[in-house]
C-alpha cells in the first residue's frame, strides 16, 4: 500500500510543517517514507512544493512521478493547479480556497476556483478564516492537514493527531492544543 | 536506532559518527544543513567538533587541510560553485595528501534551483585524481561517509563525496550506528607537505602511484554492485544472461544489435539515477556510487547488453568514460545522445521515457497558472537600498547596477529590475570597477555583507589601489540571509575593513535604508557618484527573517 503526496503552497504559508508532522506519524507507524522538499531561494515568497511518499513497501524515487500522486494537499488554489499533472487520474486535492495573490499577474480567482472544480475529487475551503476564527491564524496549515486526513488512506485521522502533539510539544502546551483544535476542525469540515 | 533525515543531515551525522574533529564550511545551497546540524547537535558538541563557518570555501579548504595535517579527520562542505573557489587548495591537497581523513563534500544543484550553473564536481574529482564517492540514498550517505574516511587515511588521499539536490533535500529513515574514536593528535612530519617544484613532482608521482589503488577499491566496493539479471528468456529461447562474453570478443559483429542471448539494454546508473531506474523497474542494472570507474563490472555489464544507457545527475561525466572504455563500436545513450535531456536534473519521468517505458497519465497542465518567482520579504532592508539606486540610477542614462549573489540577487525582477548582472561570489566590484575602466559611468556595485567578506574585499583593494571610479553598496543585512540566516564573517567589522584597504573616510558612510532617510540616502548617492574614486556606502539593516527569530527569543 502506498500514498503519494504532493504538499504545496507559497513560501512561508507552513508547507514544510505539514509535512513534519505527516512524517512524524509515518515514522512511527513504521511506514517507508520519502520526502522531497525545495530549500533555499524557492523559500522567499515563491511556490514552494514537497513530494511526500509513503508506502509499506520500499520507495526508490524520492520525486514522485506524473500521474502518481494520490494526494495534493495545498495551501493555496493556484498552487494546487501547477501540479495537477502528477495527479493520479482518480487522485483527490485538498486545498485552501483562498487566493494568495503576491504577484501581479495572479489569474481571475474566479477562474482558478472553477477550473479546480472541473477536476474529478476536490476538497477546498477558507482555511485561514477557520483557523483566525478559532484564535489560532497560524494554525491553518494544521486544519488544511486535518481536512486532508480524511483522505490519507495509509495514516489515521489518530496517528496524525498525535504526531502534531510530539512535534509541537517543545513550544508548550498551549500550542499543541491550538493546533489540534485546528486540525479537528478541519477534519470535521464536510466539504463537497 | 533509526532516524528520519535529510541527506544532508545524513552526511552529517555520518561524518559525527566517523570521529570527525572539524567542520569547515561556507554556506550554499543544497549544502548549507550539513554545517548546521554539526552545529546543533549534542554528540557533536559533546565531542568538542569545530564547526563554526568559515569566511570562504578556499579558508574552509585550507583550514581543513592543517586539520588534517595534525592528524585528525576534517570534513569541507560547499555548493558545487564553491568547488571553484577552493580549487588551488583541493587540487593541490591531492598533491600534498593528507595525514587524519579528510573528506571534501560537494553539493551539486542539477536544474539550478538555487545555483548559475550546473556544474558537475565529479570532473573536479577526476581533474585531481582521487577517489568520489557518490550515495543513492540517505543510509548510503550515512554509511558512505565512515567509509570515506578510512580510505582517505589508507590511500593518504582527500575523498570528494558528491551529492545532489534531491539527495541532499530529501528525508528518509537512516539506521544508526557504528560510533567511532576520534583521532587522536598525531601532526605529520614528512616534506611532501612542502611543494616546491622538487618535492611536487615526487608528490605527483606518487598520486599517480596510487590511482591502481584507488580503482581496485572501486571496483571492489559493495557500492558498485552489478545486479544479477533474473532468470528472462530471450528471442532465442535461451535464458538471458547464459551466455557471458568478454568485451573485446571477436567473434562479436559490430553492429548487430541481436546478439544471442543479450539482454537489450543494460543500465549504468549514478548516484540517485539508481533511484528513478529502480522506480521504472529496469533489469540488468550495474549501480555506480565510488569512482573511479569499476571498468570491469562496466565490461561485464556490456558483454551481457546489446547496448547501454548510461543515467547520470548531472553532466555526462561517465558517459563520456564509458565510452573510452567500450570503443566507438558499443552503442552507449545517454545525455549526450539526446537518450536524456542534457540539462536540467534527473526525475523519475524522463529516466523512464528513456527506458522506453510510457508516461504516466496525470491531467493536462492548468490553464490557470502563473509563475510565482521568489521576491524580498516584506519590509527587508535591500528593498529601500533598490528604491534609492534606482531612483539615483534613473537620473544617469549610462548608470549600471552591478549585482552579486545574495537575496538581493532578486532586485533584478520585478518591481525593482535594478541590476545588469550578476555571475559569481564578488563579481559585483571587480566588473564595477572594469567597467568603469573602460569609462562606463556610474558605475555602481550592490553586494551582501557575507558576499564582502567571502570574495569582495581583494576586488575592493583592487579599485582603491587603481583609484577606479566606482561607488559600492556593501547592503549589510547582519547574516547570510540567503541561505537562511548564518552568521556572517565580517559583522561589525565593515567600516574598518574598508578603510584598512584604502577607502578614504570621507568617502565611507553608514546609512540606516528606512523611507524616512530615503532623501538624506540617494544624496549620499548622488554625491558619492559624483565621486572621481571609490566610495564605499554601508546600508545596515537586519533581516526580517532573523529579526522576527530574534524577536521570538
Amino acid at each position: 500500500m502506498k500514498t503519494d503526496i504532493i504538499l504545496c503552497g507559497v513560501g512561508g504559508q507552513g508547507i514544510l510543517s505539514i509535512a513534519t508532522v505527516i512524517g512524524e506519524a509515518a515514522t512511527q507507524a513504521g511506514l517507508n517514507l520519502k520526502q522531497a522538499e525545495v530549500h533555499g531561494m524557492s523559500q522567499r515568497g515563491g511556490d514552494v512544493q514537497s513530494d511526500l511518499r509513503l508506502s509499506t513497501d520500499p520507495i526508490h524515487s524520492d520525486l514522485i512521478p506524473k500521474g502518481h500522486a494520490d494526494l495534493i494537499i495545498s495551501m493555496e488554489p493556484m498552487e494546487a493547479l501547477r501540479y495537477i499533472p502528477f495527479l493520479d487520474a482518480d487522485g483527490t486535492i485538498v486545498t485552501s480556497s483562498k487566493p494568495f495573490v503576491n504577484i501581479p499577474d495572479y489569474p481571475d480567482a474566479e477562474a482558478v476556483l472553477a477550473e479546480l472544480d472541473s477536476l474529478p475529487h476536490v476538497h477546498k475551503f477558507d482555511i485561514e478564516s477557520l483557523a483566525r476564527e478559532a484564535g489560532n491564524p497560524k494554525g491553518a496549515n494544521m486544519a488544511l492537514l486535518g481536512m486532508a486526513a480524511r483522505f490519507m488512506g495509509i495514516l489515521s485521522a489518530q496517528q496524525l493527531r498525535d504526531a502534531i502533539g510530539r512535534i509541537f510539544a517543545a513550544k508548550g502546551d498551549a500550542i499543541v492544543e491550538a493546533n489540534c483544535k485546528c486540525f479537528d476542525l478541519g477534519y470535521g469540515l464536510q466539504t463537497d | 536506532m533509526k532516524k528520519l533525515l535529510l541527506g544532508d543531515e545524513a552526511v552529517a551525522l555520518g561524518a559525527i559518527y566517523a570521529g570527525l574533529s572539524g567542520v569547515y564550511a561556507y554556506p550554499g545551497t543544497p549544502s548549507t544543513e550539513i554545517t548546521e546540524f554539526i552545529q546543533n547537535n549534542p554528540l557533536a558538541r559533546e565531542r568538542g567538533i569545530r564547526s563554526r563557518w568559515c569566511t570562504n570555501e578556499k579558508t574552509a579548504m585550507e583550514a581543513a587541510l592543517g586539520m588534517s595535517y595534525a592528524g585528525k579527520r576534517a570534513l569541507v562542505c560547499m555548493k558545487h560553485v564553491g568547488m571553484n573557489v577552493c580549487a588551488d587548495a583541493f587540487v593541490n591537497s591531492a598533491i600534498t595528501g593528507v595525514n587524519g581523513g579528510l573528506v571534501v563534500l560537494a553539493a551539486d544543484d542539477p536544474s539550478m534551483h538555487s545555483s548559475q550553473n550546473e556544474q558537475d564536481s565529479r570532473f573536479y574529482g577526476k581533474f585531481a585524481m582521487i577517489p568520489i564517492f557518490e550515495p543513492s540514498t540517505q543510509q548510503e550517505a550515512f554509511c558512505m561517509m565512515s567509509e570515506a574516511f578510512e580510505l582517505s587515511e589508507k590511500l593518504g588521499e582527500p575523498v570528494l563525496f558528491r551529492v545532489v539536490t534531491r539527495l541532499a533535500h530529501s528525508r528518509a529513515a537512516v539506521e544508526i550506528g557504528g560510533l567511532k574514536d576520534q583521532n587522536e593528535f598525531n601532526p605529520a612530519t614528512g616534506k611532501g607537505w612542502i611543494l616546491l617544484p622538487g618535492i611536487a613532482r615526487r608528490q605527483y608521482v606518487s598520486l599517480i602511484g596510487k590511482q591502481e589503488a584507488m580503482a581496485e577499491a572501486a571496483e571492489e566496493s559493495e557500492h558498485n554492485r552489478l545486479e544479477e539479471i533474473p532468470d528472462q528468456v530471450g528471442d532465442d529461447g535461451r535464458k538471458i544472461g547464459d551466455d557471458r562474453r568478454e568485451v573485446g570478443d571477436d567473434r562479436r559483429e559490430v553492429g548487430d544489435d541481436k546478439k544471442a542471448g543479450c539482454a537489450p539494454l543494460g543500465v549504468i546508473a549514478c548516484g540517485i539515477a539508481y533511484n528513478y531506474v529502480s522506480e521504472a523497474g529496469a533489469k540488468n542494472v550495474l549501480k555506480v556510487s565510488q569512482y573511479p570507474l569499476p571498468v570491469k563490472k562496466i565490461k561485464e555489464l556490456a558483454a551481457r547488453s546489446q547496448n547501454i544507457l548510461v543515467v547520470e545527475d548531472g553532466q555526462p561525466v561517465v558517459e563520456q568514460d564509458v565510452k573510452a572504455i567500450l570503443g566507438a563500436d558499443y552503442k552507449i545513450e545517454g545525455r549526450l545522445t539526446g537518450k536524456l535531456p542534457r540539462t536540467g536534473e534527473l526525475n523519475p519521468d524522463n529516466v523512464a521515457a528513456a527506458l522506453g517505458i510510457a508516461p504516466g497519465q496525470g491531467f493536462a497542465p492548468a490553464k490557470n497558472l502563473a509563475a510565482r518567482p521568489p521576491q524580498l520579504c516584506p519590509g527587508c532592508g535591500h528593498r529601500d537600498v533598490y528604491n534609492a539606486l534606482n531612483k539615483v540610477a534613473a537620473e544617469y542614462p549610462g548608470a549600471r547596477i552591478f549585482g552579486d549573489i545574495g537575496c538581493y540577487t532578486l532586485g533584478a525582477l520585478p518591481p525593482f529590475q535594478s541590476l545588469s548582472s550578476c555571475v559569481d561570489m564578488g563579481a559585483s566590484i571587480t566588473m564595477a570597477k572594469g567597467a568603469a575602466d573602460a569609462g562606463l559611468f556610474p558605475a555602481i556595485a550592490i553586494i551582501g555583507d557575507s558576499t564582502f567578506t567571502h570574495s569582495g574585499m581583494t576586488g575592493l583593494l583592487d579599485a582603491v589601489n587603481d583609484h577606479s571610479n566606482i561607488t559600492v553598496v556593501i547592503s549589510d543585512n547582519l547574516t547570510t540571509a540567503m541561505t537562511g540566516g548564518q552568521d556572517s564573517a565580517g559583522t561589525s567589522k565593515f567600516e574598518a575593513i574598508c578603510l584598512g584597504l584604502g577607502v578614504e573616510p570621507e568617502h565611507l558612510h553608514v546609512v540606516n535604508p528606512i523611507a524616512p532617510n530615503m532623501e538624506a540616502i540617494t544624496a549620499i548617492i548622488r554625491k558619492e557618484i559624483e565621486y572621481d574614486g571609490v566610495s564605499v556606502i554601508i546600508p545596515r539593516r537586519e533581516c526580517m527573517q532573523t529579526l522576527r527569530r530574534h524577536s521570538k527569543k
